[in-house]
């Protein structure tokens, strides 16, 4: 299996790089790029499987930054014990929105899903308990303040990050998986062949909520304060780039993107102000002439079923097509 | 009250303004132009950089000049958004609706930040503002330039639903919304009538930009993104692709703002508008003008 050996890779290289360059800085830089690889990987399912765009992403890490945020700072207990609630807060706000939401066409959700990143931002800067436009600040790190080093919390961040993945990418191949990639493909003829694709759409939304969630329990943690001006529609379109540029629905593809993203503007520090402009023209070349993203997910799965299931089975699964 | 309502009919004027752009690209090509508000913006800017120029050779700038630029403007956004679709989405005509929505985020993106590397991240004043002593009518207070701009907004709208309605053009457009394949066989130059619509909707945001621009005296590269949002906002709740329902949503949706904004106060408007549009999409998800859409299989 190449993309095995390419997982136990990419792992080896994170686990190693703190070796090759430890200080603060750099450190920070890499806590937040594997970061943005848990959201962009949670935007894959929703956008990459699923085919439903996201425009309000940032949302989802607001719910987990907040409602971890909030709990560890009242409760005085480390962020890591806030993760079963920031789970069913999180499931719970992807029922909420989309629920009423998903049974629109693509472009409508797109709106709405936009919408409702705005609803969270200013609501989060408008409520007491998230402490304003200012946020919250002193949020306890991922165990408690006793260890608050950065290596350990950017090992602990690589960890919890890589098993996401690996769960993510196995979502993927998952008969839900399937579901998700068929739906994406031809949402009438996947409701004709009998999967209920309203379900179907909810589950990738819902999981995609609790990636999101989760980063933020991380994103919390790392920066020990959150506000509301991290959760804009900037963030959001930055995680959908990671997810377009590396391949939708391509779990190395998206890895990868993320990891372009998050460094780019670290190394391109001088062209600060273009940044942004040169995000926009990316988006639209990329589309142009790779609309696949630049590491596009390869079905292998007719040869995959065709080998486990008896030949000539009925109900074996329709073919994919890319 | 009668103040809310004359506040709310003023907003929404602007609102529906740049809401018919959306709807008309929208009706006709099914791509939600994303980029829309951008050009709202990008027409603000251009507005006053020509004032700017304008500035030199007339000293007191007047309303007769801030006209002349309105219509400047126009014709520069509406080329804008003529080359927009020419270069991101014409192009992607036949892919997934996915790609041509992400394409047209990247231009929001592009449009935004490529201006705010010619013009800077500060926000700027205009030259000319619009803000005159005010007549009582019904209780409400009412200035002259509030009443001269909702004219020539009126009047844009009027002249567009003549454009549509009665104008070989605009049936050539309302042709290509039914069946695009059928009217390319019939001799109907697709393409032409798609580049017009662009940039007849697209002038419609820039006149809109200036507008504001003049009236609320401050522009910012960042301006076109929640405007942009509040137009297809109306443009839903009136009924996507159709253009009295999208006038009408326009005036509906400055209405609920602006008593929302009396009962819950200024900092929770947005979100009251945009809670009102997922409501309402669950309610009535083809606006209150709209007419059930058949998906064919």
């Amino acid at each position: 299996m190449e993309s095995r050996r390419l997982g136990w890779a990419g792992l080896m290289t994170a686990l190693l790089a703190p070796f090759v360059i430890a200080t603060p800085y750099a450190m920070n830089v890499m806590t937040s790029a594997v970061i943005f690889v848990m959201l962009a990987v949670g935007l894959n399912i929703v956008v990459g499987y699923c085919g439903l765009l996201d425009l309000g992403f940032a949302a989802f890490l607001a719910v987990g930054a907040y409602t971890g945020g909030v709990l560890a700072t009242e409760l005085k207990v480390p962020l890591l014990a806030t993760v079963p609630v920031v789970i069913v807060v999180t499931v719970v706000a992807g029922v909420v929105i989309g629920g009423p939401t998903l049974r629109l066409r693509s472009d409508y959700l797109a709106i709405v899903t936009l919408g409702f990143g705005e609803i969270i931002r200013i609501v989060a800067s408008n409520l007491d308990m998230t402490g304003g436009p200012s946020g919250i600040y002193g949020i306890p790190g991922l165990f408690g303040d006793t260890l608050s080093d950065p290596v350990v919390f950017y090992y602990t961040a690589v960890l919890i990050v890589s098993v996401a993945v690996l769960f993510a990418a196995r979502l993927g191949r998952s008969r839900i998986g399937r579901a998700w990639r068929f739906v994406r493909e031809d949402e009438d003829a996947a409701e004709a062949s009998g999967i209920h694709t309203y379900r179907v759409k909810l589950a990738a939304y819902v999981a995609g909520a609790v990636w999101g969630g989760l980063a933020g329990v991380l994103f919390a943690g790392q920066l020990s304060a959150i506000s509301p001006a991290s959760f804009t529609f900037l963030q959001s379109a930055l995680v959908l780039m990671a997810v377009v540029l590396g391949g939708m629905g391509s779990t190395p593809g998206v890895v990868v993107g993320a990891v372009v993203i998050s460094l780019l503007p670290e190394l391109l520090r001088g062209l600060a102000d273009y940044r942004y402009f040169v995000f926009g023209v990316l988006l639209i070349v990329v589309m142009l002439l790779r609309p696949q993203g630049l590491w596009p997910h390869r079905s292998r799965e007719p040869g995959y079923t065709a080998a486990r299931s008896t030949p000539g089975a009925p109900g074996a699964p329709a073919k994919e097509e890319e | 009250m009668a103040q809310l309502i004359w506040n709310g009919l003023f907003v929404g004027s602007f609102y529906a303004l740049v809401a018919l752009g959306y709807s008309m690209v929208y009706g006709i090509i099914k791509l939600l132009n994303f980029a829309h508000g951008d050009l709202y913006m990008l027409g603000a800017f251009s507005g006053f950089a020509m004032l700017g120029a304008l500035g030199g050779f007339v000293p007191s700038t007047s309303l007769l000049s801030l006209f002349v630029v309105l219509v400047m403007t126009m014709l520069a956004t509406g080329l804008g958004g003529v080359a927009l679709e020419r270069v991101a989405y014409r192009p992607l005509r036949g892919a997934p609706r996915l790609s041509l929505l992400i394409t047209a985020v990247g231009a929001s993106f592009a449009l935004e930040y490529g201006v705010r590397i010619v013009a800077g991240p500060n926000p700027r004043v205009y030259p000319v503002r619009l803000d005159g002593t005010a007549v009582e009518v019904l209780g409400a207070k009412i200035t002259v330039q509030q009443l001269v701009l909702m004219v020539i907004a009126a009047g844009l709208m009027v002249a567009l639903n003549a454009l549509v309605t009665r104008s070989r053009q605009g049936r050539a457009m309302r042709a290509i919304a039914l069946d695009p394949k059928a009217c390319l066989l019939m001799g109907v130059n697709v393409d032409a009538v798609i580049s017009r619509t662009f940039f007849i909707g697209s002038a419609l945001a820039g006149a809109a930009g200036v507008m504001s621009g003049a009236y609320y005296g401050k522009i910012d590269f960042l301006m076109g993104f929640i405007i942009g949002l509040k137009a297809f906002t109306a443009a839903v709740i009136g009924g996507i692709g159709n253009m009295k329902g999208t006038m009408l949503g326009g005036l509906v949706l400055g209405l609920l703002e602006s008593f929302g904004t009396d009962w819950l106060g200024g900092q929770w408007r947005d979100v009251f508008a945009f809670g009102f549009l997922i409501l309402f999409l669950t309610v009535r998800p083809t606006g209150l003008l709209g007419e059930r859409v058949t998906e064919r299989v």
